[in-house]
C-alpha cells in the first residue's frame, strides 16, 4: 500500500489560524488596556488637580471688598499623593494675579463653564498638565472673576504609562499563550470526530464490508457516506472478483475435461503404440493446461485471501493430516509412501487454513510428481526456537539450477523437469502463503545416502 | 583704614562678591594635589558639620570641601533669586528646598544609595533627606527645679498660665520672620493641633524672646537666661546635653514634629558628580549611623522608631509649597506677630 | 460393484462407465436429479459419482438431501469447482471425496477404491483362482495359509487379472489400466510389475502365463 503523503495538516492549520487570531487578539487587548489604563491614569491626575482648584477655589473669600484666598494645605498635599510631579498654582482676579506663580498661563474660556477646563503645555522646561476652575466671587460691590490654575507636571504618569505598558505587555503575552493553549486544545477536541472515524474504520478487520456506523458529527456525514459508498462498490466489486474467479474456473476446466475425455477414450481404442504416443502426449498437454488454469485461479485466491488475512487457530498437525490423506489415492497410484514423522509439541497457529492447506497440497502434490514409484516420501512435523517447520521430502531427482530460491518465482522451473507437467506457479504459491503468514520457504536437496531427492520446508513462526 | 576695612570687607565676602546674600560662615577644607572642589551651601554650623567633612575626605583625598553656612532664609534668596553656583544645598528649611525643586533649580541625581532611599525620604530623585531631627522642648534644669515637667502642650500652657513669675521673658522660639526652619516648625505646629495658637498667645503674654537659631537659644537655656527654649533642633540640644549637664529635652507626648535635614544638587552645579558623591557619602551606612547617635533618631533609611509613637515627621511634597504662598504667609505671619508680640 | 453416476455430460458420462466397466463395475448414469432420486430410491448403490453442475439443480442440494436421509452410500463429486473453500464445504456436506474435472481416471478409480475401502462394510467381493484368494480390500494374496501383502499396483494388476482368470491382457491395456496417462511410463514397467507378481504367486496354484505377442493372462500352474 503507497503511504499517503500528507500535505499539510488541518489540525496544524487549525492551530496556526487560532494562533494568529490569538495574537492579533492579544495586540487588541494590548492596546486597549493600555488605552483604557492611560486613560484611567491621566483622569486620576485631571481628578485630582480639578479636586485641588476646587479646594482652592472654596478658599476664596472677600474681605473689605477684597478677595481673598486662604490656601488650603490639602490643596496642594494632595497632589504629592498620587506623584511626585512639581505642582504649580495661580489665582487670578479679574485677570491679575493675587497669588502663585505669575507666569502660569493656561487656556481659559473667556465666559464661565461651570466645568473644570483642562490643557496641556509646557512650563519651564517640562510638559504639565493643567486645570482651570473658575469662580464668581461676589463682595460688597462688584463680581470678580476668579480663575485658579493649578498645573502638574507629567512624570508621575509617564512613569505609570510605562508600568502600565509593561503590564499590558505581560496581559497581552499571557492571553496569547492561553489562548494559543486553548486553540491547542479546540483543534485537537474539534479533529477528535475524525480521529474517531480513522479508528474504528482502522480497527476493523481487512474483510469487514460492513458500513461504517459510528456517530459523526454533521460536517463528517457526507466523508462518511462516501466512504459508505465506496465500500459498497468496493463489496460488489471483491464479489464480483470472486464470481469471476469462481466462472474463470469453471470455464476453462469443463471443456478441457470434454477433451481429456474423450482422448481417454480414443486413448483406449487405439491399438499402435504411436499413435497412443501420441495421444498421451495430447494428453498431457491438456493436464498441463488444466494444471496451470488450476494454479493461475489458487495463485490469485491466495492472494486474494492473504490481502484479506483473516486468521484462526488450527492445528497444523491435523491440517498437514488432512492433506496427506487427500492426495495418498494419487500417491498410492504410483505406489509411494507416504510416513509422517512427528517431533511433538504443540502445533496450533493463528493462519488462514484454506491458504496453509493450498500450500500443503501444492508441496506434498509437487513432491508426489517428482517422486518416483515406489519411493518414500517423508512428512516431517518439527520446530525449533522459533519457527514451526512443515518438510516434505522426496527421493526424486532434486531441485536443479544455479540458485536453488529461483524456483520460488513465478513460472521459473527446474532445469531437470521438462518432461514433467508443470505450471511452475506451485512453489510460488507456496512462498506467497508463507510470506503472509509472517514465515519463509526453504528449498534444498537432500544428500540422502541413498540418493537424492529434494525437500521442501515451510517455516511458519511462534508466536 | 576705611581701605583695609573695605579690602577686609572684600577678601571676606570674597566669593559673594557679585551675590547679596549673607553668609554666616565660610571654611574651604583643602585637600593636598585636589583635582576637584565642591562648594556647599548649608544651614549646618561648621561645628555640626566638621566632623562629616572630615571624614568626606579621608575617603576623597583629593577634593576640595568649599563649605559656607547661612540661615536657610539667606541660602534660599542665594539658590532662588541669585542662581548662585553651588554644588551642593544642604538645609533644614524642608518647605524652601522643595520649592527650590518643585520650582526646577535642582537636577536628578541617582544612584544606588539613592535608590535605597525609602519615597518619603525623597522626592523626585532631586531633593534628598539624611536626618531625621526632631524639634524639641529644651528646658533650664535650673529653673524647673520644683517644677512638674509638662508632657504635652496642653500640659504646657497650663503650667505657663500658671507660673507668669518665672517664665517671662524667660521663654525663647524662633523668629518665624526671619528663620525658615522656625517658620516650618511653627506652620507644620499650626496644622498639628489648634493648641498652637493659644500657645503663641500664651507665649506672647509672656514677653517671649525670639531668635534666629538654635545654638543661640540652648546657650541661655544653658546660661540661665532662659527658662525653657520651644521648638528648638533636638540635635543640637542632644549635642550639646552630651557634653554639659544642666538642661533636660522634653519629650511632647501630643506629637513631636521631626524635620529631615534635605541635600540637593543644583541645575547649574559646575562639579555635579562630585555632588553626587557627597550624597552617596551622606547616605552611606556609616554617616547614617553616627548621625543618628547625635540626632537620636534612626537613620533616614528605617523610618520613624516605633518607640516614639508621637513622632510627627514632615512630609516631602508639594504641601510644603502651601505655607509659602505669599497669600498664605502673609497671612500666617500676620497672626503670629499679633500673637507672639502683646504690645 | 454398482454404481450410480450422475452426469449431464454424455460424453463425460460414456467414457467413465466404459472405464468402470472394464474393471467389472456396473454403473447407471442419471442425467440429472430428479433422475438420480429415483434410481437412488429403488436400488442401493456402492457408490455415488455426483456431478455438482447440473442441469435441474444443485448437486449439494442433492448431497444434503441424501444424508439427511442418512443413507450411508459413499458419493464423490465430481466438480470444476477448484476453490479450496468449495471442496471444504462439500465435505461438510457429506460427500466422502471429489475430484476436479478434467479428472485423471486413474485418480477417480484411486478415489473410489479409496472410498470403498474406507467404507468397509461388508466383506469386500474376495476372488479366489487356483486356491489363491484375492482380498482386494484388504490387499492381501493368500495361498498355502500364507498371506502376502500387496502394494497398490501390484493389487490393481491383480485384481485385472483375478476378474476374468485366463483372459489375455495386452501390455498396453494393462498399461492403460494401471498407470494415469499423465505418467511417463514404459511397456517395462508392465514386465517389472508381472515380475513381481509372480514372485508372490510362486509356490501357489496359479501363475502368469506370457502369451508371445500377445500379453499375459492368468492360469492355473499345471
Amino acid at each position: 500500500m503507497t503511504k499517503l503523503l500528507p500535505k499539510g495538516s488541518m489540525q496544524r492549520r487549525l492551530v496556526i489560524q487560532l494562533s494568529l487570531i490569538a495574537l492579533l487578539l492579544s495586540l487588541v487587548l494590548f492596546v486597549i488596556v493600555r488605552g483604557v489604563a492611560e486613560r484611567a491614569a491621566a483622569d486620576t491626575q485631571d481628578n485630582i488637580l480639578a479636586a485641588s482648584a476646587t479646594s482652592i477655589a472654596d478658599a476664596l473669600f472677600t474681605e473689605g471688598g477684597q478677595v481673598r484666598l486662604e490656601l488650603p494645605y490639602s490643596a496642594l498635599s494632595m497632589l504629592g499623593t498620587i506623584s511626585e510631579d512639581r505642582v504649580f498654582y495661580r489665582v487670578l482676579v479679574d485677570g491679575e494675579t493675587l497669588t502663585g506663580y505669575e507666569d502660569l498661563v493656561a487656556k481659559a474660556a473667556l465666559s464661565v463653564p461651570k466645568q473644570p477646563e483642562f490643557s496641556t503645555f509646557e512650563y519651564r522646561g517640562e510638559q504639565v498638565r493643567a486645570v482651570v476652575v473658575t469662580r464668581i466671587v461676589s463682595s460688597q460691590s462688584h463680581q470678580a472673576l476668579v480663575r485658579i490654575v493649578v498645573a502638574q507636571t507629567r512624570l508621575g504618569l509617564v512613569q505609570i504609562s510605562s508600568r502600565i505598558t509593561l503590564l499590558a505587555v505581560a496581559i497581552g503575552i499571557a492571553f496569547f499563550f492561553v489562548a494559543a493553549g486553548l486553540s491547542l486544545w479546540a483543534a485537537h477536541s474539534a479533529l477528535a470526530p475524525l480521529n474517531r472515524v480513522a479508528g474504528a474504520v482502522t480497527r476493523r478487520g481487512p474483510s469487514d464490508l460492513r458500513a461504517v456506523q459510528t456517530q459523526a458529527p454533521a460536517e463528517l456525514v457526507p466523508l462518511i457516506t462516501a466512504l459508505n459508498s465506496l465500500i459498497e462498490r468496493l463489496k460488489s466489486s471483491l464479489t464480483q472478483s470472486e464470481d469471476f474467479i469462481v466462472e474463470a474456473a469453471h470455464r476453462v476446466r469443463t471443456p478441457l475435461a470434454t477433451v481429456r475425455t474423450q482422448a481417454e477414450v480414443i486413448h483406449r481404442g487405439l491399438e499402435k503404440s504411436k499413435n497412443k504416443t501420441a495421444l498421451r502426449e495430447m494428453i498431457r498437454a491438456i493436464d498441463e493446461s488444466s494444471r496451470s488454469a488450476g494454479q493461475l485461479l489458487d495463485h490469485a485466491m491466495v492472494n486474494f485471501r492473504a490481502d484479506q488475512f483473516q486468521t484462526e487457530l488450527i492445528d497444523l498437525r491435523k491440517l498437514m493430516a488432512e492433506t496427506v490423506e487427500r492426495l495418498s489415492p494419487t500417491a498410492e497410484l504410483k505406489d509411494i509412501s507416504i510416513i509422517t514423522q512427528d517431533q511433538g509439541g504443540d502445533f496450533d497457529f493463528d493462519c488462514d487454513p484454506i491458504l496453509l492447506q493450498n500450500a500443503l497440497r501444492n508441496i506434498l502434490d509437487n513432491a508426489i510428481k517428482y517422486s518416483p514409484a515406489d519411493s518414500d516420501i517423508t512428512v516431517t512435523l518439527a520446530w525449533d526456537a522459533h519457527y514451526h517447520i512443515l518438510s516434505i521430502a522426496d527421493q526424486g531427482r532434486g531441485f536443479a539450477g544455479a540458485n536453488l530460491s529461483d524456483h520460488l518465482q513465478r513460472f521459473k522451473r527446474g532445469t531437470n523437469v521438462h518432461d514433467i507437467v508443470g505450471s511452475g506457479l506451485g512453489l510460488t504459491i507456496v512462498d506467497e502463503v508463507a510470506r503472509a503468514h509472517g514465515g519463509y520457504v526453504e528449498i534444498t536437496n537432500h544428500t540422502d545416502p541413498e540418493g537424492g531427492g529434494a525437500c521442501v520446508s515451510l517455516y511458519l513462526p511462534l508466536v | 583704614m576705611r581701605v583695609t576695612l573695605f579690602a577686609i570687607g572684600l577678601i571676606l565676602t570674597g566669593f559673594n562678591a557679585s551675590f547679596a546674600f549673607e553668609i554666616e560662615d565660610h571654611r574651604i577644607y583643602a585637600a593636598p594635589m585636589p583635582t576637584q572642589t565642591i562648594k556647599v551651601i548649608s544651614t549646618a554650623d561648621i561645628a555640626a558639620f566638621d566632623p562629616l567633612i572630615r571624614r568626606f575626605q579621608s575617603i576623597n583625598q583629593r577634593i576640595t570641601v568649599d563649605y559656607t553656612v547661612a540661615s536657610s532664609t539667606e541660602v534660599m534668596a542665594a539658590i532662588y533669586d541669585e542662581g548662585a553656583p553651588f554644588d551642593l544645598v544642604i538645609s533644614s528649611a524642608m518647605d524652601l528646598q522643595t520649592k527650590l525643586a518643585n520650582d526646577g533649580f535642582a537636577q536628578q541625581y541617582i544612584s544606588p544609595q539613592t535608590a535605597q532611599l525609602p519615597a518619603w525620604a525623597q522626592w523626585q530623585d532631586q531633593l534628598f533627606s539624611f536626618t531625621q531631627e526632631p524639634a524639641a522642648l529644651v528646658i533650664s534644669d535650673a529653673h524647673f527645679a520644683g517644677l512638674e515637667i509638662p508632657k504635652n502642650r496642653e500640659q504646657l500652657i497650663d503650667l505657663l498660665r500658671a507660673h507668669p513669675e518665672i517664665f517671662d521673658q524667660r521663654i525663647g522660639t524662633y523668629d518665624v520672620r526671619t528663620s525658615g526652619l522656625g517658620y516650618l516648625f511653627a506652620t507644620q505646629d499650626s496644622r498639628n493641633t489648634d493648641s498652637f495658637w493659644r500657645l503663641t498667645e500664651v507665649m506672647g503674654r509672656l514677653n517671649t524672646r525670639l531668635y534666629c537659631c538654635s545654638g543661640a537659644m540652648i546657650d541661655d537655656v544653658y546660661q540661665g537666661r532662659l527658662a525653657l527654649a520651644y521648638n528648638v533642633l533636638g540635635s543640637y540640644a542632644e549635642n550639646r546635653l552630651a557634653h554639659e549637664p544642666g538642661i533636660t529635652i522634653v519629650p511632647m507626648q501630643d506629637y513631636v514634629t521631626v524635620m529631615m535635614r534635605t541635600a540637593f544638587i543644583p541645575r547649574n552645579a559646575q562639579n555635579p558628580d562630585v555632588a553626587g558623591r557627597m550624597i552617596d557619602f551622606l547616605l552611606s551606612k556609616p554617616t547614617q549611623e553616627s548621625l543618628a547617635e547625635t540626632t537620636g533618631l534612626p537613620p533616614v533609611f528605617e523610618g520613624a522608631s516605633d518607640k516614639q509613637k508621637a513622632l510627627r515627621p514632615i512630609r516631602l511634597g508639594p504641601g510644603l509649597l502651601v505655607f509659602l504662598d505669599r497669600l498664605k504667609r502673609q497671612a500666617f505671619l500676620r497672626n503670629w506677630e499679633n500673637s507672639i508680640r502683646q504690645d | 460393484m454398482r454404481f450410480l453416476l450422475v452426469e449431464d455430460s454424455a460424453q463425460l458420462a460414456r467414457a467413465v462407465c466404459e472405464r468402470f466397466a472394464l474393471d467389472g463395475h456396473a454403473v447407471d448414469h442419471a442425467t440429472g436429479l430428479n433422475d438420480a432420486s429415483a434410481f437412488v430410491d429403488t436400488t442401493d448403490y456402492d457408490l455415488i459419482l455426483l456431478d455438482i453442475m447440473l442441469p435441474d439443480g444443485d448437486g449439494r442440494d442433492f448431497l444434503a438431501r441424501h444424508r439427511q436421509a442418512k443413507n450411508k452410500t459413499p458419493v464423490i463429486v465430481l466438480t470444476a469447482r477448484s476453490q479450496v473453500s468449495d471442496r471444504i464445504t462439500l465435505l461438510d456436506l457429506g460427500a466422502d471425496d471429489y475430484v476436479t474435472k478434467p479428472f485423471d481416471f486413474a485418480e477417480l478409480e484411486a478415489r473410489c477404491r479409496a472410498v470403498l475401502r474406507r467404507q468397509g462394510g461388508a466383506a469386500q467381493n474376495r476372488l479366489e483362482f487356483a486356491g489363491v484368494i484375492l482380498d482386494p480390500q484388504e490387499a492381501t494374496l493368500t495361498a498355502n495359509d500364507t498371506s502376502q501383502n500387496l502394494r497398490n499396483r501390484e493389487l490393481r494388476l491383480v485384481e485385472i487379472f483375478f476378474a476374468a482368470p485366463a483372459q489375455i491382457f495386452s501390455k498396453n491395456h494393462l498399461m492403460d489400466r494401471m498407470f494415469s496417462l499423465s505418467e511417463d511410463v514404459s511397456e517395462n514397467a508392465i514386465e517389472v510389475y508381472v515380475g513381481r507378481l509372480r514372485k508372490k504367486l510362486a509356490g501357489t496354484g496359479a501363475e502368469i502365463e506370457t502369451v508371445r505377442s500377445l500379453g499375459y493372462r492368468l492360469v492355473a500352474r499345471p
